[in-house]
């Protein structure tokens, strides 16, 4: 009886989805899905290769280039994105020193929100090592009203936010391009709004910033590496990678230590795991292969 | 709670008999994985499963607790108490939390494989009932554990997903949206949400250890059941836990463990979303709002139901039978009447075994992925099958189907593998269903 009632309340959740099924199908062929321009037209992040991948990456590999792409942050990407989780202290990390941190920190264009130690009343005050970065707007309000009503996100993170990590960063900073006239004609009303910009990099196409990288030398770099766009793009890219990640090198290099320690274990472990054994599989039972039967069998054998 | 063979814990040292007259701990701890606890000699390595979920709890609690003297419950906090304080400025703290977000996917690897175990081998049938259902309540304790976890670092999916899950409850009539509120503590999750998920979220991973215990408790009542399903007759039939399964258990963990730390260490994010890396934001809704993996086949089956059938519209369908996809387990040691528990000797059962596999795996698959129609529709299949399996095929299968002839025993049926051992070099091992006559 209760194998009945289980077995009609099977067929009914069953039907269920059968009947989702045909409806789906009916709806599938009355009325096809429409393809979006952003079905044929996005693409995939363009291919990047930074010191700090694979298992012995690390960001002391190539500290010029992460003190280059913090550089392009400074002078480039600031002017609109926070980097709120990060602190001036950890640019140590790419090979600051403590001198050079307390200046970068108190050079800072923005200052940090403070009191006036005799009114009491709000003002500001020049960053320290330990501050984090002084975002760029006080709040969220501010940010829209200088930007077309859009929210430039903190990049603190964006590496680890975004499928494709640093290579959607460098794609993103270098794929705007005026759109393709083949989209116009499949999908005209698809067409980049005004105050948006084409780039095939974005999920939906057309993204609120301005191209931020436009001319080669838009920043200057110290160590003489020439600044086109698209190493200005790898390079703050390497940079936030850094930003989303500071522990990485470490944490290669422990995780090496570890997976070395658990795999010599595994083999002691396996090792002694067949020395308890070996007795266990052979000799403990009289219908195994130390019974008399099969000894003799074997006895028998050796002799022809 | 054991076999008359059981070697009887005798303490010698008189410390450890003074203890055993007044708290018989060890005598506990001797007769439950000890030398005091005989197991079929026969396990193969699908039953290190359940010491290796054990494993994963013990991870889990341990670096939880640690995680928690640093986090920060409220909704302007969280976020940045993960991300900043505890990823960047704790001592190790990056490697506690990749280690507890990485150990809540492998405490689910190891679950699932634990419990396909128990559905091949027929580990749910006599007298092993309570066993297979307290292991259910485990999952289902496990589950409601992990969503709250996910829901604590306040990330984009943390939000959408609690959004989405605690939405379920609105799908029943009349109590539904009531219920929602009361359990949010709100009409969408905030920070009393928060503060209660956190709160139980600390909570539940001891009373999974509790009810760890009772599942443990009734099995040692039996025994562990076998590879063969025969029941242990006599003292060849056995091992004693202790040394044998212990060093099994342990190289076993410590191979698993090194491919734990690998994904801890090199793709901590591999198994996670990038949009819990943005906070949450009530007012912008992600692209595609998606469950950590462990949850997908029963996402797809939720996603599945969009048609009113009857008087029930889809979306009350889709919970209804997300819920009793699961709940229909429970009722698995009298669905499945075969008197034989190993699939081994269940030719039907083997074969609609491996489909349901395929078929969990697709839904798996289809709930982690973006909608399409091709896909919906083939989720819509797969669902349909994971029902009918259970409710239809599994009883009909076992009462038409006629079983392979079983060993005699579990010795028996090892004993075909050694003989060949010691039977004369040319001679080929003898097959299966000949070994009767060797004993």
């Amino acid at each position: 009886m209760l194998r009945f009632i289980l077995g009609l309340i099977g067929g009914i959740f069953a039907l269920a989805m059968i009947g989702s099924l045909f409806s789906g199908l009916k709806t599938y062929f009355s009325n096809p899905p429409a393809q979006l321009a952003s079905d044929v037209f996005h693409k995939e992040p363009r291919e990047l290769h930074l010191a700090s991948d694979g298992p012995f990456g690390s960001f002391k590999h190539n500290q010029a280039q992460l003190q280059r792409g913090f550089q392009v942050y400074s002078e480039v990407c600031s002017a609109c994105h926070s980097l709120k989780l990060v602190s001036f202290r950890d640019l140590k990390g790419i090979g600051y020193n403590d001198a050079e941190i307390k200046k970068i920190a108190s050079d800072w264009k923005t200052q940090v929100a403070s009191i006036n130690p005799d009114t009491g009343e709000a003002s500001t005050r020049k960053a320290l090592p330990s501050d984090t970065f002084p975002p760029p707007f006080p709040n969220e309000v501010a940010a829209r009203a200088a930007n077309n009503n859009a929210l430039p996100p903190d990049l603190s993170l964006i590496t680890k936010a975004r499928e494709g990590g640093p290579a959607y960063v460098y794609s993103l900073l270098t794929g705007f391009q005026p759109q393709p006239a083949e989209l116009l004609k499949r999908f005209p009303e698809a067409k980049t709004p005004p105050n948006l910009h084409y780039n095939p990099y974005f999920a939906n196409l057309n993204i609120a910033m301005p191209p931020p990288l436009t001319t080669e030398g838009q920043v200057s770099y110290a160590d003489g590496t020439r600044p086109t766009v698209d190493q200005m793009a790898r390079d703050v890219a390497a940079f936030l990678a850094w930003t989303a990640e500071p522990n990485l090198g470490n944490r290669h290099a422990v995780g090496f230590a570890v997976s070395l320690f658990l795999l010599f274990t595994a083999v002691l472990a396996y090792l002694a795991y067949q020395q308890i054994w070996h007795d266990a599989k052979r000799a403990v039972r009289v219908t195994g292969a130390l019974d008399p039967k099969n000894q003799a069998k074997t006895k028998r054998a050796k002799a022809k | 709670m054991s076999f008359s063979w059981a070697k009887p814990y005798e303490p010698k040292h008189p410390l450890m008999r003074w203890l055993d007259e007044r708290l018989p701990l060890p005598r506990i701890v001797y007769n439950a994985t000890g030398p005091g606890y005989p197991v079929p000699r026969n396990l193969n390595y699908f039953w290190n499963f359940g010491v290796l979920a054990g494993i994963f709890l013990t991870i889990q609690i341990v670096t939880g607790i640690v995680l928690a003297m640093h986090y920060v419950s409220t909704a302007d906090g969280a976020f940045n108490s993960v991300n900043q304080l505890i990823m960047r400025d704790v001592n190790a703290g990056w490697l506690l939390r990749y280690a507890h977000m990485n150990g809540a996917s492998f405490f689910f690897i190891v679950t699932y494989i634990h419990i396909f175990r128990g559905l091949y081998y027929g580990s749910y049938k006599a007298p092993r009932e309570l066993v297979w259902m307290l292991g259910l309540v485990i999952y289902l304790l496990m589950m409601a554990t992990a969503f709250m976890g996910y829901v604590l670092p306040w990330g984009q999916m943390s939000y959408w997903g609690a959004q989405v899950i605690t939405g379920f409850f609105s799908a029943f009539p009349v109590i539904g949206e009531p219920l929602r509120v009361w359990l949010l503590g709100g009409y969408a999750p905030d920070q009393a949400a928060l503060t209660r998920f956190f709160s139980l979220h600390y909570l539940l991973p001891f009373v999974i250890a509790g009810v760890v215990i009772l599942h443990i408790w009734a099995l040692h009542i039996p025994g562990s059941s076998n590879p063969t399903g025969v029941d242990v007759k006599d003292e060849r039939d056995t091992l004693p836990f202790h040394p044998f399964y212990t060093a099994k258990d342990g190289w076993f963990a410590a191979a698993v463990l090194l491919i734990y730390a690998v994904v801890t260490f090199y793709a901590p994010n591999y198994l996670g979303h990038p949009d819990n890396y943005i906070p949450a934001n009530p007012l912008a809704t992600p692209a595609h709002i998606v469950p950590e993996w462990y949850f997908w086949p029963f996402y797809a089956i939720l996603r599945s139901c969009t048609f009113n059938l009857f008087w029930i519209d889809a979306k009350l369908w889709g919970v209804l039978a997300m819920f009793s996809s699961i709940l229909l387990l429970f009722f698995l040691p009298w669905l499945d009447k075969s008197p034989v528990r190993s699939g081994a000797y269940r030719p039907v059962f083997k074969r609609f075994f491996w489909i349901l596999v395929v078929d969990v795996v697709v839904l798996g698959y289809i709930g982690g992925a973006p909608i399409s129609p091709f896909r919906t529709a083939l989720g819509q299949v797969a669902a349909a099958y994971y029902f009918l399996h259970f409710l239809v095929i599994l009883p009909l299968v076992s009462a038409f189907e006629t079983p392979d002839p079983l060993p005699n025993s579990i010795s028996e049926s090892v004993l075909h593998g050694e003989e060949a051992e010691a039977a004369p070099a040319g001679q080929s091992r003898p097959r299966r269903g000949s070994v009767a006559t060797a004993g």
